[in-house]
């Protein structure tokens, strides 16, 4: 009876889970939960691109060319935002665009996250020779301009949505690299990787199931950080033709296409670059927010 | 100090010969035979190609095509365009000031107006000011400058008129290249029209590179204040009653600046991404407008080549950063 009891008193009394004490610190930032919030937002708009948008992202009304947006004479209320040169309903197009960008900064960063931790790892854990030829590499990637790199991969690859993300993956590896290597090394000092050692843990376990979670939270804030630049870079190798192609509804090739009616025309170009902002922005908002609320070093 | 100078020269060389082979490898992943591609679409017989193959060397084993390219580039050879027929250094050599113009130009306006941002946020943390200064220096951050160069040239270009659309200077003026630097040509050509005309010319490309430099400026000034403002020189500076401008500028300020200066150093390369895009908006004949043509010509020595000069460039630049470091900070010499 009394035990039951206890059990019962027992929960308010408990520290707050560690998750509400990450919310905590993190609301405490007003800029990272704004990008929170247009995150979900832009989450939500993609996955009911189907529902939302009210036209088909490729459907050419052949009678609305370059209609402007509700608010200007001439406007249409079938089109709230105006058309493009060739009839295609803007909104629409941006709803759908939404998808894609979230599908490249998913695929892009989720890529380099992957693969640059497992050579920062290997890196950390085998050094000598290994540690140093991976580093290299490294080192040689990051001298080169990162769009610049990146527009050289493409240029061997042929243009294309898939080869775009593969070339931003490339070019953000030696951050993630870099970062699981360093903290990897720091873990790797420390007692408890010893004990685990001196138990008997192979060094597959040690470096996946041990060390690994303890590196966790820089490579999170670097992948939402590095979600951002993936949207942004992927957006301009689109501007540059090389990236998404036409008919597809990616911002950068929507602005790409816009290049030659946008001085008659500014919703053409208005839009899809807002589009590509915001979205930028609030991921670079929500990862600072992160960093600030993980890394209790920067807590003042 | 000479044993830190010849270090660091030392540790750059592995990087070199990396980046030559990254730019060495690049002609051989383009899918085709570099000669087939060479001949294009006209074709060409066996006998011919076998025999081109073997004039570049082509039926070498790789190893020693490469050992071949490192004494090529060891002479100073950085290739030929398949377009033009001239060396990429020829045509590198001719663009190369007007890509400075609109790296100098930007970093520049950057430091002019973000130091003076970043002091003034940290003096005041936590006002209106310093939040609307956080807010604009992320969003800077995050813009995607080819959109934003597009929206300046609609609203300063077009519905303003107030700067021109494209280019380094208007056609109706001719200025005799000299330096290549239009600024110092048209300064020594005394013609004040064409002054006027190319100052015109560079300032919404400088205003639109410098947007994301400014941001991170003015964010790595605040920050780097911050953490100085709490040292104790400061508050024995303040104790010994200097006066807080003093103080901010001549002690905090000083010792602030060297982080702020690694960051504009190291962010050489990403001016120069930044370049490839702003020069396509704004029809800059400088390198980047040039690689981006090589590709849309599929001219690939000239991608080749040119990538190799920027990589070679920035190692030299990053180089120069990190001995002038050394210089300013003794401590790291070891």
């Amino acid at each position: 009876m009394s035990l039951t009891q206890t059990t019962a008193v027992a929960p308010p009394i408990a520290a707050p889970g560690s998750l509400r004490l990450f919310w905590r610190s993190f609301a405490e930032n007003r800029g990272a939960v704004i990008g929170l919030g247009v995150m979900v937002t832009l989450v939500l708009l993609a996955a009911f691109a189907d529902v939302i948008a009210r036209h088909s992202p490729i459907e050419q009304y052949r009678t609305h060319f370059l209609t402007p947006p509700i608010w200007q004479p001439g406007g249409d209320a079938a089109f709230p935002l105006g058309t493009d040169d060739v009839g295609r309903d803007m909104l629409s197009r941006l709803i759908y665009g939404a998808r894609l960008s979230l599908m490249i900064g998913t695929s892009v960063a989720s890529l380099a996250l992957l693969t640059g931790t497992t050579l920062g790892l290997t890196a950390a854990f085998a050094g000598g020779v290994i540690d140093i030829a991976i580093m290299r590499l490294m080192d040689i990637l990051l001298v080169f301009p990162s769009l610049l790199l990146a527009i050289v991969i493409v240029a061997i690859l042929g243009p294309g949505l898939f080869n775009a993300m593969l070339a931003v993956a490339v070019v953000t590896l030696p951050g993630y690299t870099r970062l699981s290597r360093a903290s990897a090394l720091s873990e790797l000092a420390r007692d408890y990787v010893a004990a685990t050692r001196c138990a008997g843990a192979g060094p597959l376990r040690l470096m996946f199931s041990t060390v690994l979670p303890n590196c966790l939270a820089p490579l999170i804030v670097q992948v939402s950080l590095g979600f951002a630049t993936a949207i942004l870079d992927a957006a301009a190798l689109g501007f540059l033709g090389l990236g998404a192609q036409p008919p597809t509804p990616e911002w950068g090739t929507m602005l790409a296409g816009a290049l030659q009616f946008y001085q008659r025309a500014w919703w053409v170009l208005a839009f899809p670059g807002f589009a590509i902002l915001i979205t930028v922005l609030a991921f670079n908002l929500f990862g600072d927010g992160l960093r600030d609320a993980l890394d209790p070093k920067l807590k003042r | 100090m000479l044993r830190f100078l010849l270090g660091r020269v030392t540790l750059i060389i592995p990087t070199f010969i990396g980046v030559t082979f990254l730019s060495f490898i690049l002609l051989h992943l383009v899918p085709g035979d570099p000669i087939e591609v060479r001949a294009g679409e006209r074709g060409i017989n066996p006998a011919q190609l076998a025999e081109l193959r073997h004039e570049y060397g082509l039926d070498q084993p790789l190893w020693k095509q490469f050992l071949d390219y490192e004494m090529q580039i060891a002479r100073g050879d950085l290739g030929q365009s398949m377009v033009t027929r001239q060396t990429v250094w020829h045509e590198f050599k001719a663009l190369f000031p007007a890509t400075i113009e609109l790296t100098v130009c930007p970093i520049t306006f950057a430091l002019l107006i973000g130091l003076p941002l970043g002091v003034i946020a940290a003096v005041k943390r936590g006002s209106a000011f310093d939040y609307g200064l956080m807010g604009a220096s992320v969003t800077g951050a995050s813009m995607p400058i080819f959109w934003w160069g597009l929206m300046a040239i609609l609203v300063f270009s077009v519905a303003l008129g107030w700067t021109p659309v494209s280019g380094r200077i208007s056609d109706q003026y001719f200025v005799q290249q000299w330096s290549g630097f239009m600024m110092i040509d048209c300064w020594r050509s005394d013609d004040a029209g064409a002054c006027r005309s190319a100052l015109s010319h560079l300032i919404l490309p400088t205003c639109v590179l410098g947007t994301y430099p400014l941001a991170i400026i003015a964010r790595m000034t605040r920050s780097s204040m911050l953490e100085v403002l709490h040292e104790d020189y400061i508050r024995t500076a303040r104790a010994k009653g200097l006066m807080a401008p003093r103080v901010v500028i001549v002690h905090a300020l000083r010792n602030a600046l060297i982080p702020v200066v690694t960051v504009v150093g190291l962010s050489v390369g990403g001016l120069l991404s930044g370049a490839i895009l702003t020069e396509t908006i704004f029809s800059w004949p400088g390198v980047g407008h040039w690689l981006i043509e090589s590709i849309q010509r599929r001219d690939y020595p000239v991608l080749q080549g040119g990538t190799l000069v920027v990589g070679i460039l920035v190692i030299l630049v990053n180089l120069g950063v990190d001995l002038t470091y050394g210089f300013l900070n003794p401590r790291i010499r070891r």
